[in-house]
């Protein structure tokens, strides 16, 4: 009996709670909302955040349909150029107008996805040969030391200038804007991910270790059988690490250097100044959170699927 | 559509445009208009061009973007092109074969500037200032800033804008010396002697600037003065058509790579953007508020319909309440403002030289020929050709245009009554009490 109702209460408790916590947040803000004025008007309630997430969705849908008009338009003229210079190589291209909140919300979480996939192409093999060899860690730490607290914002510059020099193609297969706020993801990611990694594979079980040698173990099976699995909870700390991280740093980057993504939006929202911007911003911080959070969520399932110590991912 | 299908059957003669997509930038002020109308009207794909439109962060950005090729033609300060010509800031070959507009900036002061100079300036009957405000009353406040030994700090929108031209023109004729500039010892900051400091802040950023007091006044385009009256930061004492009647404004700028190697879509793009200038001004300006419409949208300018439409409908907000009818604001179309002239090529050479970015003496024959590299109305010329024989636009539409030699006649209607008559040019430059003259040098 005491049991049950212990269960029942429990449960009330996990969902009344973070109601209240939710509405007590709202009113907080309501209120304070209220009473900030700012040069572009009042400072934007949940209401108005509501209004815009509808606004924003009509946008998208009014885009979507202005692009179909487009396509239509397009093929129409080509038909036509066909007729009369059958030579033309009609094709169709893409539609000029612009990305609509939707988009950008793609388009950063491409990048983020791109830029950490790279990362962990990178990071990950040198992670473990840092680990496994006690002479290439005292050679490379230093360097990650250092290159570990730079916000990659600083290397954003650099970056820029690097990748318009190098990546240049008549028909490039990805933007370049897209290139640059990848690998400042990437830059971001790459530590953390080093540095776990490292940890990871060096505190492995000595037994284990004692076991692949007993066995004589050729490297790579050595690598797989024994290392990999050991070190997965840590690699996944890093990972998961990075990607929160990432997703910071990466709306930072696009608002400094104007590449398309959310940041791009938050960014153009303020400069219009319109009385809107601020709850059309307001619904960005809002939705870049919700996705950070789902990211993280994402990571920490991934995280406690693959990994044999449940332990360590409980935090 | 039936006007689409009539552009295309009948221009053929003017042959297929080389390249057929096209990316143009620009920055979020209202007189970017005739680019926004002409791909939301259709214009630019009548024409096969396939164009995506991009807001730059700034004008060093933009200028940058269509010098290394990531934007074919962009929204341009008139000024821009020809300093790269000339090679002051980034020597580049720009041309352009259309003038975007006329008039439409103001010079705006905080409330407490203006609060000093309000008592200053001599009442109409019914108590309201009188039009135009001089600098005059301005110059007993900066007096009063240089005596406590502090800055009287300005802000416009780039180095080569029209913006700090005729701030600079307003304030000298006022008596108030905005300083020289001296590249050749290295000095771009142009506050050498200056009674006012002038420095460069981004157009979207002014009113926050001024809020934030950093600056006490500024001279930029639409929306950013009435913005400012709006929300009750500052008061728009004067605009550019006070300080100069139909003075050019924005251009279309593009390499003169670009033209050479894409000579049909350079015709083409020229025909779409006068198309959209004339729909912009046509029927006495019907269209404008749809117009106000598209801009407001957050991908265009994305200020407020009101305060777009304060400024774009033909009235002007100087003071709040203050509200006065300025049919002229905004010129697109009428009075040729799309015709590129020589002139006014010229004129901005003028004031280049005037404040030291031209550091040496020119002749006469040089400023007209740096005008007629940069300024190109052959192009513009042959546009306007094949849409009248489209039938896309009237004769009448450019009769002031036949046997047009690109040299305005001599224009009055400045705040400071000297004419200008851009075949003389250093005899202009001579006429100016501020400034340099002849050889002078810093």
């Amino acid at each position: 009996m005491s049991q049950w109702y212990v269960r029942i209460s429990t449960t009330v408790k996990a969902i009344m709670l973070p109601i209240i916590g939710i509405a007590f947040f709202l009113g907080l803000w309501t209120i304070a909302a209220n009473n900030i004025d700012t040069s572009l008007g009042q400072f934007p309630g949940p209401k108005a955040v509501g209004t815009q997430i509808v606004n924003l969705y009509q946008e998208h849908v009014d885009s979507r349909e202005k692009e179909q008009a487009f396509y239509q338009r397009q093929e129409l003229r080509n038909a036509e150029r066909l007729k009369k210079d059958p030579n033309y190589p009609a094709k169709i291209r893409d539609y000029t107008g612009k990305e609509t909140f939707l988009d950008q919300i793609i388009t950063s979480l491409v990048t983020v996805m791109s830029g950490f996939l790279f990362a962990v192409i990178i990071a990950i093999p040198l992670g473990i040969s840092v680990g496994l060899n006690k002479s290439l860690n005292l050679a490379i730490n230093p360097i990650i030391q250092v290159f570990k607290p730079v916000s990659p914002l600083a290397w954003l510059p650099l970056v820029t200038m690097v990748v318009s020099a190098v990546y240049t193609s008549d028909d490039p297969m990805f933007d370049k804007s897209f290139i640059n706020s990848m690998i400042t993801v990437t830059l971001c990611c790459v530590w953390p991910m080093v540095i776990n990694t490292a940890i990871g594979v060096s505190s492995i079980n000595q037994d284990w270790l004692n076991v692949s040698s007993v066995l004589r173990l050729p490297n790579l099976v050595h690598v797989r059988k024994i290392i990999l699995p050991a070190s997965i909870p840590a690699i996944f700390t890093g990972m998961r690490l990075s990607l929160g991280i990432a997703w910071m740093v990466l709306i930072a980057a696009e608002m400094l250097a104007q590449n398309p993504g959310l940041g791009k939006f938050v960014w153009d929202e303020f400069q219009n100044g319109s009385s809107q911007s601020l709850s059309r911003i307001m619904t960005a911080v809002f939705v870049i959170g919700f996705i950070g959070f789902l990211l993280d969520r994402a990571m920490l399932k991934i995280q406690r699927f693959v990994s044999w110590d449940k332990t360590t991912v409980n935090r | 559509m039936i006007m689409l299908c009539a552009a295309t059957s009948q221009a053929s003669d003017l042959g297929y445009p080389e390249k057929e997509e096209l990316t143009f930038g620009f920055i979020k002020l209202t007189d970017m208009a005739p680019i926004a109308i002409a791909y939301e009207k259709g214009f630019f794909e009548d024409e096969g061009l396939y164009v995506t439109i991009e807001a730059q962060a700034n004008w060093k950005v933009l200028l940058d973007g269509v010098i290394d090729g990531r934007l074919d033609g962009a929204h341009m300060l008139a000024g821009q092109p020809i300093a790269a010509t000339i090679g002051y800031g980034t020597k580049a070959e720009i041309i352009t074969p259309f003038s975007m507009d006329l008039n439409g900036n103001a010079i705006t002061v905080s409330n407490d500037i203006w609060q000093q100079m309000k008592p200053l300036i001599p009442k109409q009957s019914n108590g309201k200032p009188v039009h135009p405000i001089k600098a005059d009353a301005l110059k007993p406040i900066i007096d009063k800033f240089s005596a406590q030994g502090k800055p009287f700090n300005m802000g416009m929108v780039f180095p080569v804008s029209t913006h700090n031209y005729e701030l600079r023109y307003w304030l000298a004729a006022g008596g108030i010396h905005p300083g020289y500039y001296a590249p050749h010892k290295g000095d771009t900051s142009g506050q050498i002697n200056a009674q006012a400091l002038l420095s460069v802040t981004p157009p979207p950023q002014m009113p926050a600037t001024l809020e934030a007091g950093t600056i006490h006044g500024y001279c930029v385009g639409e929306p950013w003065n009435q913005q400012a009256v709006l929300k009750g930061i500052g008061v728009a004492v004067v605009t550019d058509y006070e300080i100069w009647k139909n003075n050019p404004e924005k251009v279309f700028g593009m390499t003169k790579a670009f033209a050479e190697k894409y000579p049909n879509t350079t015709i083409r793009l020229t025909r779409a953007l006068i198309r959209a200038a004339k729909w912009l001004d046509e029927e006495n300006n019907k269209n404008r508020s749809e117009a106000v419409t598209i801009l407001s949208k957050s991908h265009y300018v994305g200020a407020d319909y009101d305060v777009i439409a304060n400024s774009m409908t033909g009235t002007f907000e100087y003071e709040p309440g203050d509200v006065r009818a300025v049919p002229d604001f905004n010129v697109f179309f009428r009075h040729n403002a799309t015709y590129p002239y020589y002139s006014d090529a010229i004129w901005y050479l003028t004031q280049m030289r005037r404040w030291g970015q031209i550091s040496d003496e020119k002749p006469d024959q040089w400023y007209i020929d740096i005008a007629k590299k940069v300024y190109r109305p052959d192009i513009y010329m042959k546009a306007v050709r094949s849409l009248i024989d489209d039938e896309l636009m009237l004769p009448a539409d450019f009769s002031a245009l036949d046997n047009e030699d690109g040299f305005r006649d001599p224009q009055q209607h400045f705040i400071d009554n000297i004419i200008y008559d851009g075949t003389k040019p250093n005899e202009y430059i001579n006429k100016f009490t501020l400034g340099l003259k002849a050889d002078d040098k810093i």
